[in-house]
């Protein structure tokens, strides 16, 4: 096992590529056999209005925006704390000064009235 | 080096000589193993679904009072050969309007994606494929790509119960994440590495004695990547009908439950390393066919949890779900961790003993005021029930 980077990379070829092949080989056993309405979007047998790409309401995406600035905060906290044992007293403080200043935007968040699922 | 002190290496090295006998380069045949090496494991990782499949069919239907599988092999254990070979054999039903590229990307992601994170677990010691030292942050990373996977496949599928899906997966997966990677922080904190290996050698004291609360928030977030019960709202059957793979047939749409399955016991196998101390037992050192063994009784403890959990609780409504994770969640694992931090440095030079009771005393602690804020805030008053009214009627 020389170089670990080296099987990851490996895997990132592999695993796609065993899931490709089975599809593949699934599809040339399968039989095809199309029609219009075997291929029409199932929706309950309903006759489908117009397409599905439309604007929806946008209350998902205020959920989305928050995960992503918590996501990358709690990203950071992770070299502080391997680099843990290693700090200078005054960089726990910080390190928990992050943490409250997170709780700060999740009460402000949660103030706003952005949690409140509608 | 003998078969019984490190049998991964000890096959590698009779490969090894096997190769350079027919005269390779050594570099090349270094790659030639490894790529070998990678294949086997995926493919083996892939083949362990099929035993998967049956275990949870069996178990949820004994829990429900029924036989299960039954009749192919003994106890049904082969029953999932005929159903892939059906599944083999299946047309493809592309619906009109989809968006070719991504449709089809999909499910081959949703299963690379949990396959890659085979790359670095340690099964037993000196008995993995690789040890990075980035290995909780590889984790968290590759395991957001399954969540795109999931949303892509309800966008691209032009049908509007599988977007449907999809916005719920954005909202719940996406929320989910934060408090397990505050959790999965617990475990790097105390080993003071990402690395799995450093993590599970450093569990003199499993980190579950540690910090029970931080346990109990990855299991629950870990149901709710997985989309298990009662998590399962992103492919409620009688609600969305399936979600976001609703338009998928044939293995295409098998492949979405080879993912899951994998997903859910990899989940498992994360939450033994992470929290029960990996391959950690007596004589495991020495021996890591031993270590095998306890890392594989840990894994089927944490399965069997999660078995239990999704064979007996019913779906939670959306919005009951949301306020979990942001409102009682993320604000104990904020609080958990300011505490264990400040804990940490103050009682340097205390004698083991006393670190874990302080740290476990104040994880329960926290435990107990938590229930006691949820009872008070969210249990119904009796007067907002005016039981007269429904009387009268």
């Amino acid at each position: 096992m020389a170089e670990p980077w080296l099987l990851v990379a490996f895997f990132f070829l592999i695993a796609p590529l065993l899931p490709a092949a089975g599809i593949f080989v699934a599809g040339l056993l399968a039989p095809k056999k199309p029609n219009p309405i075997k291929e029409s979007t199932y929706e309950c047998g309903i006759e489908v209005p117009d397409e599905s790409w439309v604007q929806f309401k946008g209350h998902y995406y205020i959920f989305v925006l928050v995960y992503l600035v918590f996501d990358v905060e709690v990203v950071f906290l992770y070299p502080w704390a391997v680099a843990y044992s290693a700090l200078p007293i005054y960089a726990v403080v910080e390190g928990i000064l992050f943490i409250g200043i997170l709780a700060a935007a999740l009460i402000y968040i949660w103030k706003k009235g952005a949690l409140v699922w509608r | 080096m003998t078969f019984w002190t490190d049998p991964i290496n000890w096959v590698l090295q009779i490969l090894e000589n096997l190769l350079a006998s027919w005269g390779l380069n050594h570099v090349l045949s270094i790659f030639i193993i490894n790529f070998l090496t990678v294949v086997i494991y995926c493919t083996m990782i892939l083949v362990f679904v099929f035993f998967l499949i049956w275990l949870e069919r069996k178990l949820i239907a004994r829990m429900q009072d029924r036989l299960g599988p039954n009749r192919v092999g003994p106890w049904g254990i082969l029953q999932s050969i005929p159903d892939a070979i059906k599944i083999f054999t299946k047309e493809y039903i592309t619906p009109v309007g989809v968006d070719k590229v991504i449709y089809n990307l999909a499910p081959i992601i949703v299963v690379a994606s949990v396959l890659v994170v085979w790359a670095i677990i340690p099964v037993a010691p000196r008995w993995f494929a690789a040890d990075l030292n980035v290995g909780v942050l590889y984790i968290i990373a590759v395991g957001e790509l399954g969540i795109l996977m999931v949303m892509m496949a309800g966008w691209s599928s032009n049908n509007k119960f599988a977007l449907l899906g999809a916005f719920r997966t954005s909202a719940q997966l996406v929320s989910y994440e934060i408090p397990m990677a505050l959790a999965m922080l617990v475990p790097v904190f105390m080993a003071r590495s990402m690395s799995l290996n450093t993590i599970i050698t450093n569990q003199s004291v499993w980190n579950i004695v540690l910090a029970p609360v931080a346990f109990i928030i990855y299991f629950l977030c870990s149901l709710a990547e997985v989309g298990r019960a009662p998590f399962d709202l992103l492919e409620a059957e009688s609600e969305i009908v399936a979600g976001y793979h609703i338009e998928y047939s044939g293995l295409k749409f098998g492949m979405f439950f080879v993912g899951d399955f994998l997903h859910a016991f990899t989940i498992s196998v994360l939450g033994a390393v992470l929290f029960l101390g990996g391959w950690r037992g007596p004589g495991a050192e020495q021996y890591p066919l031993l270590g095998f063994v306890y890392m594989t009784v840990k894994i089927i403890l944490v399965y069997m949890l999660m078995m239990v959990v999704r064979g007996t609780l019913p779906r939670l409504r959306i919005d009951q779900m949301m306020d979990f994770t942001w409102k009682v969640m993320t604000p104990l694992m904020m609080g958990l961790l300011v505490g264990m931090i400040i804990i940490d440095s103050l009682i340097v030079g205390l004698s083991p003993w006393l670190r874990t009771g302080a740290f476990l005393a104040f994880n329960v602690i926290g435990a107990v005021i938590t229930l006691w804020a949820l009872g008070k805030h969210t249990m119904p008053k009796p007067q907002e029930f005016p039981l007269e009214d429904l009387n009268a009627s």
